[in-house]
């Protein structure tokens, strides 16, 4: 092996696990849900090639209200699916479309775009 | 008091200081407050919510009103607007703005109104979007709260006015729907601490303009103005890319399409060409690309990655490296390392904007069932409110009122007929063909369509409470719900993309370590070649895109899934049972035969049979009574009625001593039965249940009821065994009774006199004999058995119980219906799997394939252009695999 192969293949390999670390290993920062004076849990979440934020906190048994707000109109985003409340909202771009939700057994809930491509978590303590 | 506009601190009106700007004073607390505002006005005059309409009082009782208006499209149109406005009395100022198609009016509030101000606007023939709504509200206890929440809906952009009736309980709200919806009201009235009940619940109407006599027009989707948005920008961004992207390939391979000198290797006209190429690539990535690179970013800053991520990079990677291959050709090594890509990238970036733009366009049809559902609803309703005959929107109908229908009207909500009668076209719920008659007392449902005559019935079931909006919530539920198979699905999808992408780094690697000369450019091919081929679009879609059009398919045919789980579990079912009364039969019991002894004549014996249980409220005793109304008997007034309970009754009719129950009945009384009760043997042999008449000690004859089987049990029990099932009846009546029925419909289980709540039991027994129990009832009773069997099918119109516990529910009374949706649950369930086979498949071969693995064996190996073509390709075949689904047709029904 040359010297440039070694190079290109020490780099590969850190890259590689550069991958794996920052998708899949390293802490995605939470946001932690106030509950408003009403008792209900608002956030708003901005949709645009992703959720923003994508990972919310959230008291159990206190009702839950997600405000999204789509900033594109390109397709994939069009729909977000709540899979574990058979729950589906149709995000009308550029609009606050809200889905609540009552969760009162802690976990971690997914939701994702109707294609399953863009996806977000509510985490439930 | 008022505000300080700077501040917001409360001030006496006038304050010491003041100042007067566009017709309105402001009151300050400071000098400093009122330079501030001064000096720029509109900073602090802009309403809160710049493009909303806004609804401000001043405490002179001068409004403000924003209000947008629709179409104006001359500045020539602006002043016609003014002038008709300013008509009105009481209005200080009005500036329609053409740039924000808004006009904006200052107004007092003792002279003019806003609805006034809207006619106006209409007047001069142009669209305001007003709608109204009716909001019961609960808990409403003082006069205090009625201003409460009247100052607090009137704050809210887009209300035009706000009134509250203690009375009634009922806020009017007259709004621009453009602006606030029906929701962001009721959740003003509830964060006031205030409970607010449906009076009619449905996404408010657009208002359409004055249009003489046309009040009902399709309101304009949003979504769907969206998505045909989308879909001709990404058109123009296909066609541009690939305008760029054919002359890039024809000089790219110039030298295999034999094109001139000046275009070959080495020419110095080429160079130019790289270097405008290299240029023009840019829009190319990042106008017809743009997507790719905010989706991309946006993902990365959430530490996620998605198909985005995978082309950004790979255009990226390419572009970087043709145009250092270009401008700075002597860094490589060797020179014909200094390759470009220049063609792939626009090509490729051509092709997957294309396959995004199909998907939609294929995607629209996949929720066309539920766009016909949504249809259905009617828009205004005929409502006869104090003897007035008024058109009014379908959101405003409240319980109770009075509909008229004319022919070939629809139905606006769900009602009993009071006055009239019809045949109704009920296909789009029931999927039932035939128009059915109803008559006075008849439940009409909303959404169908009155054939022949006119009608008036009254409003049972308004806003979501309706059966279609019931319907189109529990459809849209179902298609957002997940299937068992998809989870898995899930888990591949959160690994796939980084998975990816370090697949391409390795194979970058690999070609660069072991790859033949010039390894780079082989590297390079293959890195780009595995990022773009490998789109995880089509393992997304392939599972909903299929269970929508499965479930929608199901909803056009009456029946409801209740959601993915359900579908999937349907099509293994190996096992039936069904219930008796009213699923396999009527329901109802009715008269079959009547007997006669000696001296007694058959109406004589029906009509006093029938007498008697004109007292009773037992279920026999309404199909005595209902057989002798069809023959138009006479009946008589009981006396004397008694009931002795497991035996039957006994009255006074006629002054004559009726007894009417069983044959213990008899015994009791110890009257001579002859050989009535070997004939009566015979007829429960039958499944009929047999009635003993005995008149002043004698016995008279016997009448005999039964419930009779639906015209089509027969066959779809068939349908049920030729899908491979066991078919199974439960049923609380006796076993002769029992085996009568199931012979008749060719059944070999029976489970007979199972007390109501041993039925969940007896689905357990056979659940603990390794099948997959699908269970079918429509009563009360039947709830826990539905609850346990592996799937629970509500039958008919169901009661709330039953349907509440069912997977899937048939709107249709028929159990063909079973056989149908079973049908097609294997057919969704058989089209996911091509799709995820498929999926799968493209992914497992192309990954490799794209690695070079290839390479070494067959020389093969595919180029960007390819894996551009097949990923775009990949997603449309899912979507339009699960169309397939839409010509669905039941082979045995």
């Amino acid at each position: 092996m040359s010297a440039d192969q070694i190079i290109v293949t020490l780099i590969g390999i850190a890259l590689s696990f550069l991958v794996g670390w920052y998708f899949w290993f390293s802490r995605k920062e939470a946001v932690k849900i106030k509950t408003a004076d009403s008792g209900v849990q608002e956030a708003l979440i901005k949709v645009k090639g992703g959720y923003s934020p994508d990972l919310l906190v959230f008291e159990a048994g206190k009702p839950i209200k997600l405000t999204f707000y789509r900033e594109e109109t390109a397709a994939c985003s069009e729909e977000v699916i709540f899979p574990d409340f058979n729950k589906k909202a149709t995000l009308t771009p550029f609009k606050n479309i809200t889905v609540e939700l009552n969760i009162d057994k802690p976990g971690e809930y997914s939701f994702h775009c109707g294609m399953g491509m863009l996806r977000g978590k509510l985490i439930v303590e | 008091m008022s505000k300080d506009p700077v501040c917001g601190m409360e001030v006496k009106s006038p304050s010491a200081y003041s100042a007067e700007v566009g017709g309105t004073e402001y009151d300050f607390c400071s000098e400093k407050c009122k330079n501030d505002f001064l000096s720029n006005p509109d900073k602090y005059i802009k309403p809160l919510n710049p493009s909303g309409a806004t609804y401000n009082i001043t405490s002179e009782g001068i409004e403000k009103l924003d209000i947008p208006i629709i179409g104006i499209h001359c500045s020539s149109c602006i002043p016609t607007i003014e002038s008709e406005i300013k008509k009105l009395p009481g209005i200080h100022f009005a500036k329609v703005n053409i740039a924000t198609e808004k006009a904006r009016i200052e107004f007092n509030r003792k002279d003019v109104n806003a609805e006034k101000i809207i006619s106006a606007i209409k007047k001069a023939g142009y669209k305001t979007g007003q709608s109204s709504l009716s909001i019961g509200i609960v808990d409403m206890h003082c006069a205090s709260c009625i201003t409460k929440i009247e100052n607090e809906l009137k704050s809210l952009p887009g209300v035009l006015s706000a009134s509250v009736d203690l009375a009634t309980g009922k806020a009017f709200i007259k709004y621009l729907p453009n602006l606030i919806n029906v929701k962001e009201i009721k959740n003003t009235i509830e964060k006031l601490g205030y409970k607010t009940v449906e009076s009619a619940g449905e996404p408010p109407v657009k208002e359409t303009p004055s249009e003489k006599g046309k009040t009902e027009k399709e309101p304009v989707d949003e979504n769907e103005l969206a998505r045909e948005k989308e879909y001709k920008t990404l058109m123009h961004k296909f066609i541009f890319a690939a305008a760029l992207g054919i002359p890039f390939l024809i000089i790219s391979y110039a030298d295999y399409l034999g094109l001139p000198e000046a275009f070959r290797e080495g020419s110095p006209m080429l160079h130019y060409l790289w270097i405008a190429m290299s240029v023009l690539s840019l829009p190319v990535m990042f106008w017809s690309g743009s997507q790719f690179y905010t989706g991309a970013w946006a993902a990365f800053k959430n530490r996620s990655a998605n198909m985005h991520t995978l082309v950004s990079t790979g255009i990226s990677a390419a572009w970087i490296y043709s145009t250092i291959a270009t401008f700075f050709p002597e860094i490589f090594p060797k020179a014909e390392l200094a390759n470009q890509f220049f063609d792939a990238i626009a090509i490729v970036v051509a092709l997957v904007v294309l396959g995004m733009a199909l998907e939609i366009r294929a995607k629209g049809k996949s929720s066309e069932a539920m766009k016909k559902l949504m249809g259905l609803q009617a828009k205004t309703a005929r409502v006869i409110r104090n003897g007035q005959e008024s058109d009014i929107p379908i959101e405003e109908v409240v319980l109770d009122d009075i509909i008229l229908v004319r022919p070939g009207e629809k139905i606006p909500v769900d009602g009993m007929i009071v006055e009239g009668s019809s045949s109704i076209d009920e296909a789009m719920i029931t999927g039932e063909a035939i128009p059915v008659e109803k008559l006075e007392n008849d439940e009409v449902i909303g959404g169908t369509i009155n054939k022949t005559g006119s009608f008036k019935f009254k409003a049972t079931k308004v806003g979501k409470d309706t059966t279609l909006s019931q319907i189109i919530g529990m459809v849209e539920q179902a298609q957002s719900s997940k299937a068992p198979i998809q989870k898995i699905v899930d888990r591949v999808a959160g690994y796939f993309v980084p998975s990816v992408i370090i697949i391409a780094i390795l194979a970058f690697v690999g070609w660069y370590d072991f790859g033949p000369q010039p390894n780079l450019i082989y590297a390079l091919i293959v890195f780009v070649t595995v990022l773009i081929i490998a789109c995880p679009c089509a393992l997304g879609i392939a599972t909903p895109v299929s269970l929508m059009v499965g479930v929608g398919k199901g909803a056009e045919n009456g029946i409801l899934i209740r959601s993915g789980d359900a579908l999937e579990t349907a099509q293994k079912l190996n096992a039936v049972v069904l219930d008796k009364t009213g699923t396999i039969t009527e329901g109802k019991p009715s008269l079959t035969d009547v007997i006669t002894t000696k001296g007694f004549s058959e109406d004589e014996v029906l009509s006093l049979s029938a007498s008697v249980e004109k007292a009773s409220e037992h279920p026999l005793g309404e199909a005595l009574l209902k057989g002798a109304s069809d023959k138009s008997l006479t009946l008589y007034e009981p006396k004397e009625f008694d009931a002795d309970p497991g035996h039957g009754v006994e009255a006074l009719v006629e002054e004559k001593k009726v007894l009417l129950g069983n044959i213990k009945l008899m015994k009791k009384h110890s009257i001579e039965v002859g050989d009535l009760e070997e004939r009566s043997k015979k007829l429960a042999d039958d499944g009929k249940t047999p009635i003993f008449l005995a008149i002043d000690g004698k016995a008279a004859g016997i009448v005999a009821v039964a419930d009779v089987v639906k015209p089509d049990s027969k066959t779809a029990i068939a349908q049920l065994k030729k899908l491979g099932l066991e078919v199974v009846m439960i049923t609380g009546d006796n076993e002769r009774t029992a085996m009568a029925i199931a012979k008749q419909v060719n059944i070999d289980r029976v489970f007979a006199e199972v007390l109501p709540q041993e039925k969940a039991f007896n689905v357990q027994k056979m659940q603990n004999e390794g099948k997959i129990v699908a269970m079918v009832g429509d009563g009360l009773n039947d709830a826990p058995a539905l609850a346990q069997a592996d799937i629970g099918f509500a039958i008919g119109a169901g009661t709330d119980v039953a349907i509440e516990a069912s997977d899937i529910t048939l709107i249709k009374g028929s159990l063909k219906s079973v056989a149908l949706a079973i049908e097609l649950s294997r057919a969704t369930m058989r089209n996911i799997r091509q799709n995820l086979v498929g999926a799968f498949f493209y992914n497992g071969l192309g990954i490799p394939v794209a690695a070079g693995l290839l390479y070494p064996f067959f020389g093969i190996l595919l180029s960007p252009i390819i894996a551009g073509a097949a990923m775009a390709f990949s997603s449309v075949t899912v979507v339009s695999n699960a169309n397939r689904l839409r010509r669905f047709k039941p082979k045995t029904v």
